[in-house]
């Protein structure tokens, strides 16, 4: 897979918006993804094909439909290549820990 | 729409042929799948069922499509969670296209419900799955041979 087209896909933030759209629900219709951004349907498909052209989107055909899902696969594959498999338990823990502190709300932790 | 889906498109260095062994072969299936055996006979219509290293039963189900090399198909519920086996079926779909030099392989594991506990699941497990197979039939090594631990998923 092309490693440039993955990270100018990801470079983008109403891309990586798109994302965690598909991320909640994924296949999902190009109407449904413009729905709530402040952008022209065109501008939307437009993103969608630099996603697509990365894999970090595919498309199904579903009766008349096309319908997008995110495909997990390229950032799989950066995670793969730069993160150590020996390290993942750890980083997996510190990234819970992170988690924890900060969805913790402040005065908790300030008695 | 009611439904969840995980879809998941890789592209495999290797002929459609080569890959649907490599799918479909019961004694080189528990290489790519840490340990994991699978018990069928490819008929349509058949039993299919996965088996832990332990002799527990993972996941049991029925051969739904097996069009070699293009298109394998399996009726899917699991079977040692209890939470996830009352869910129900889900369903397993691997399609096979050549694409110059490689194969893309796109697996699509659905069912029919929003919100699905299986498929979330499933969703943590088949990319290491399937990273593994990638890597056993491109370089003949697989990244994690065995699961170390307690499965986490289907």
């Amino acid at each position: 897979m092309d490693d440039d087209a993955v990270f100018a896909a990801l470079a983008d933030p109403t891309r990586r918006a798109l994302l965690d759209r598909l991320r909640e629900t994924s296949g999902q219709a190009l109407s449904e993804l413009c729905d709530g951004l402040q952008m022209t349907r065109q501008a939307v498909a437009k993103h969608l094909g630099v996603l697509e052209a990365a894999n970090l989107v595919a498309v199904r055909r579903q009766g008349r439909e096309k319908l997008h899902f995110l495909n997990p696969v390229p950032i799989q594959g950066i995670a793969e290549r730069w993160i150590a498999k020996f390290q993942e338990r750890q980083l997996a823990a510190l990234s819970a820990l992170k988690a924890a502190l900060e969805t913790d709300p402040p005065q908790k932790r300030r008695p | 729409m009611a439904e969840s889906t995980f879809l998941y498109v890789t592209f495999i260095r290797a002929t459609p042929e080569a890959l649907w062994r490599a799918l479909t072969d019961t004694d080189f299936i528990p290489q790519w799948w840490m340990g994991v055996r699978a018990e069928t006979d490819w008929t349509v219509g058949g039993a299919w069922k996965l088996v832990f290293p332990d002799g527990r039963v993972a996941d049991t189900g029925e051969v739904l499509e097996f069009e070699p090399p293009k298109r394998l198909a399996i009726k899917w519920r699991n079977e040692f969670r209890p939470e996830l086996k009352e869910e129900g079926w889900s369903h397993c779909l691997f399609e096979l296209e050549p694409q110059g030099e490689a194969v893309k392989l796109t697996v699509t594991h659905s069912a029919p419900r929003a919100g699905s506990k299986l498929i979330e699941a499933v969703s943590g497990g088949w990319p290491q799955i399937l990273s593994n197979l990638k890597s056993l039939i491109e370089t003949g090594k697989a990244l994690v041979p065995q699961r170390t631990a307690e499965p986490a998923d289907a």
